[in-house]
């Protein structure tokens, strides 16, 4: 018997990986990227859950609509990623700095 | 134990274990191969909760489309990974601890009420229809709005990917062809008006 | 019968009509059109303002008072735009209107050889608009409305010479005087508003002052604790320092002799005429209110007797034609207030009336002399002009003759009526005012046939010196003193026939209304006089008529004192000018105090003007620099101060950030944990 309570301590587990890799991932941008996909997972998975638990298509609703815009984010991020590496030929967190107060 | 909450476990452990190894494998290439197999089981999850449409939704974009991305990007970039991964082991206490921290409270706040729900029949069936139809209702009549702004929003996003990346090509020829039109006899010919040469001072 | 609304619109708007398109369009449709368009709305508003005063005398017509349009409403208070016609309000109606189209055509030559010629017109006629809507209103706003717009009015034609300093100086100095009296109007149409029934309205404030039930006579309010005031007393003296501005009297009246830098046709206008009585007017019309409270009155009476016997000595020892009429509008001014604080409103009223005839006459007759002199306003150089410009000579004696109250003449009832019940008051200072309005007389002969003497009598004591160097025919400014170009000529058609016109009046409207007026049932009920105070009543036993009046006017008092003022004016200065030095040794103290008017300017300058600017340098370097600048300023550097610590947490390093963000929801995962622990529990 699969209880939502399953559900939501694997997307908690999930969500404290992707925290951890933050961590000990914090200068490769690509890896940090991967985390967030990770992060979203992890809510999207929640979502489901209380959505499948309390009948209540919204839920899935949206997990379509984050889908979505994580595509999207993930589309621009890599973007992004390319033009700074061009720029700047790294894409060491560290280096980047410059909106320093 | 069901055979439903075995598949749960599995799935659940190889998610874990894939996760784990994303965040904490040298090559960027294998992390991204290991985050496909993070989504792949994690849709197998999904489809444990009758989530069947995002289920095969999320292999389809994730694993088809953005994680190729990533991994086209990874090999595209000529990164040298090494230098980044100075400092992994010194931050790794830091990132375990508060993982755990927040793992630790999260399962509290999940034990706080007693979410031993068992699973109801699957709301889509009691509405007498599949869960693509389920959502497929809901999505086109309450969120049809939504629906186009995230179209709208994905449009965007690949504008944005594609201007980002433009780059003005140097030699490339190019045709103006209002500068054709408006072309005059004077531009092109040049008439030059020079004494006749005598016969005999020729060049030989 | 009732007065037909639009006719009473019409004779409102057609001078505002006049006055848009005039100023507007004058410089586009020419001088000729703007005069014309001008003209004919004050013409027009002329006729139908005698048709109206005829209907209500004659035609039996009913009083008007009604509301025309809602301004605004607030909760229950509600402004309106309205007309309340009377017998009073229809006398003003034509005064005003009729004097305002002598005043018009007149200014066709007086300003022939101004630039401002188009825009003069538009004020004018807008001033007579003002003044309709003021004379006209039905209720208190719209009075402060009308008492405002011919302010301004006023003040936009004192300094209608804009480029002349003095102009500019003396209308802020009308316009800030003002704003002290119109501060009291306001204040006690506040008053008003709060003890009288809540309303604005003339008829229901009146109604509520007069119910017997109410007793609002011994209404009181403690403004400082422990001190009663009557409400009534608070009221009506608030709004007396309205028309103690607006009516120039003392301590207020500084403003009014130098507004005689504006052009001679408004000084006629405004400045004699129509606005300055305008607290005359208003006080008459706020009789109910005024006769609720002794205290006010008395306030009233003495205020207006000093007027009347100080300004007028000034008079006699001023020297530029205007100014004497000034002075002597001032002095008349008195008059009227002193006839208001016995009580005897109607007679105040009727002086005002008189006055505004012959006022207006002196001052176009004045203005047809500076015409003549090419702009020469000093009396020390004229002299003899009597046969160059003989009606201006005739009119201005005629003039001079009724306000020196010659039997007979028009001023000679109103200001007799006014002394006699000031003679019969046995108000609180009716004695001092008896005294102050006898010697008064004797003072107003005296400047009058001064004026006369020195201007049209005697030497001439100018020269015509008709080609002076190089300088071109209309250059008057390098002519000295006393030096015409040509010699002097009498006035054009345009401003004879105001002469003439006004003339006519000024002898004979005094025989002709008195009767009605001061002791008829003109007024009916616009004017309420309690039986313990109607002075004029008791006159009105012994009243046998005009000419009974004034065969018995000979052998009265003021008539003596009025030809000993002539006599010795006459002796001065036609006969013996040098006496004049003589006395001016002799009383040099006196003679001072008289040129320098009593200092009033010179206080005002040390006290009000430049202790104005020392308050307010001292609230800019203390309050404004100190205070404010320092708070903000402070306040901007210390956001600085802060901002310099904060930029420390923006280290720029993506990961700093996401950790910090991690760290709060670890906190808040925390913290709704222990929340929801709680609750559970």
């Amino acid at each position: 018997m699969i209880t939502l309570a399953h559900f939501l301590t694997l997307a908690a587990v999930l969500l404290c990986i992707a925290v951890a890799g933050f961590f000990i991932n914090r200068k490769n941008v690509i890896v940090l990227l991967m985390c967030i996909e990770l992060l979203l997972l992890a809510v999207n998975t929640n979502f489901i859950a209380f959505s499948r638990y309390l009948g209540d298509p919204s839920g899935q609703v949206f997990v379509f609509f984050i889908l979505t815009v994580a595509a999207a984010e993930a589309a621009i991020g890599l973007a992004i990623l390319v033009v700074l590496f061009r720029n700047r030929a790294t894409i060491d967190v560290t280096d980047i700095d410059k909106l320093k107060g | 134990m069901t055979f439903e909450l075995l598949c749960f476990y599995f799935f659940g452990t190889v998610a874990v274990v894939a996760a784990l190894s994303v965040i904490s494998v040298k090559n960027s290439v294998v992390a991204a191969l290991c985050l496909v197999l993070t989504f792949f089981s994690m849709a197998c999850v999904w489809l444990l909760a009758q989530a069947e449409f995002l289920g095969v939704a999320l292999a389809l974009v994730y694993v088809g489309a953005v994680m190729v991305l990533f991994l086209f990007v990874v090999m595209m970039l000529d990164v040298d990974f090494a230098p980044l991964r100075e400092g992994f082991v010194r931050f790794l206490p830091v990132g375990v601890l508060v993982a755990v921290v927040m793992l630790v409270e999260m399962l509290m706040m999940i034990g706080v009420r007693t979410l031993q729900t068992p699973p109801s029949e699957d709301p889509a069936m009691l509405a007498g229809m599949s869960n693509l139809e389920w959502l497929g209702y809901t999505l086109f009549r309450d969120f049809i709005l939504p629906f186009e702004i995230a179209a709208l929003i994905l449009t965007v996003g690949l504008i944005a990917a594609v201007t980002l990346n433009e780059r003005k090509r140097s030699h490339t020829k190019l045709q103006n062809p209002s500068r054709q039109v408006m072309v005059k006899r004077e531009d092109r010919v040049r008439l030059v008006k020079m004494a006749a040469e005598k016969k005999g001072e020729a060049a030989p | 019968m009732m007065l037909d609304k639009s006719i009473l619109l019409t004779i409102v708007l057609a001078p505002l009509f006049g006055a848009l398109v005039a100023g507007l369009f004058g410089k586009r449709i020419g001088r000729v059109a703007s005069h014309s368009v001008t003209i004919a709305g004050v013409g027009l508003s002329c006729a139908l303002s005698i048709l109206v005063l005829y209907k209500l005398v004659w035609g039996g017509a009913e009083v008007f008072n009604q509301n025309i349009y809602t301004w605004f409403e607030v909760g229950s208070t509600s402004a309106h735009v309205g007309f309340l016609i009377d017998r009073l309000t229809a006398m003003m109606m034509v005064v005003v209107t009729f004097v305002s189209l002598m005043v018009h055509v007149y200014t066709i030559g007086y300003m022939a050889e101004d630039d401002g010629y188009e825009r003069f017109f538009s004020y004018i006629a807008l001033f007579t608009f003002s003044m309709l809507m003021l004379v006209m209103s039905n209720n208190f706003l719209q009075l402060f409305f009308g008492w405002e717009a011919v302010g301004l009015v006023s003040y936009l034609l004192i300094g209608f010479w804009y480029k002349r300093p003095t102009a500019i100086f003396a209308n802020m100095k009308a316009f800030l005087v003002n704003r002290v009296g119109d501060f009291g109007f306001i204040l006690g149409i506040a008053g008003v508003l709060l003890w009288f029934g809540g309303s604005l309205d003339y008829a229901a404030v009146f109604a509520h002052a007069q119910d017997p039930s109410l007793d609002m006579a011994s209404r009181s309010v403690e403004l400082i604790a422990g001190h009663p005031w009557q409400v009534a007393t608070i009221v009506c003296i608030c709004l007396f320092i309205g028309a103690m501005g607006k009516s120039a009297q003392v301590p207020l009246h500084v403003w009014l002799p130098d507004s005689m830098e504006g052009p001679t046709p408004i000084s006629a206008l405004i400045h004699a005429a129509t606005m300055v009585t305008a607290g005359i007017f208003m006080v008459a019309r706020m009789s109910p209110l005024f006769e609720l409270s002794e205290t006010a009155l008395t306030f009233v009476l003495v205020i207006g007797a000093t007027t009347a016997l100080f300004t007028g000595l000034i008079g006699v020892v001023q020297n530029d034609i205007k100014r004497v009429v000034a002075y002597s509008t001032l002095s008349q001014l008195g008059y009227m207030t002193v006839a208001l604080g016995v009580s005897a409103y109607s007679a105040g009223v009727f002086h005002l009336m008189t006055h505004a005839f012959f006022k207006a006459l002196l001052f176009l007759g004045a203005g047809s002399v500076i015409i003549a002199m090419h702009h020469e306003q000093d009396m020390r150089h004229m002299g003899g002009l009597r046969k160059y410009m003989p009606i201006t000579w005739i009119t201005m004696w005629i003039g001079s003759l009724a306000l020196a109250g010659a039997p007979g003449f028009a001023g000679f009832f109103s200001k007799d009526a006014i002394i006699e019940a000031v003679g019969e008051s046995h108000r609180l200072g009716a004695g001092y005012a008896y005294f102050c309005v006898l010697a008064g007389v004797f003072i107003t002969a005296l400047y009058s046939f001064r004026l006369l003497y020195m201007t049209f009598h005697g030497k001439e004591r100018f020269a015509v010196v008709p080609v002076k160097q190089h300088h071109g025919h209309d250059d008057h400014i390098h002519y000295g003193p006393g030096e015409l170009a040509h010699a002097p000529h009498e006035s054009p058609w345009v401003v004879m026939v105001p002469l003439v016109l006004l003339a006519i009046p000024s002898v004979v409207i005094g025989f002709l209304t008195i009767g009605p007026m001061l002791f008829g049932d003109y007024f009916g009920n616009a004017i309420f006089v309690r039986e313990a105070n109607d002075v004029l009543g008791e006159l009105g036993r012994e009243f046998h008529g005009a000419l009974a009046m004034t065969v018995h006017g000979f052998t009265q008092p003021p008539f003596w004192i009025a030809l000993a003022g002539f006599i010795v004016a006459t002796w001065i200065w036609l006969f013996n000018p040098r006496i004049a030095d003589k006395a001016e040794n002799a009383l040099r103290p006196l003679h001072t105090a008289l040129v320098n008017k009593y200092w009033f300017d010179n206080i005002y300058q040390a006290v009000f003007a430049r202790g104005g600017i020392r308050f307010g340098r001292g609230l800019w370097r203390g309050s404004d620099a100190a205070l404010i600048d320092g708070a903000i300023n402070g306040s901007a550097s210390l956001i600085d101060q802060a901002s310099a610590l904060l930029r420390r947490l923006q280290s720029g390093y993506l990961y700093h950030y996401a950790f910090a963000m991690i760290l709060g929801l670890i906190l808040l995962l925390g913290g709704s944990w222990w929340v929801l622990t709680r609750i559970a529990a």
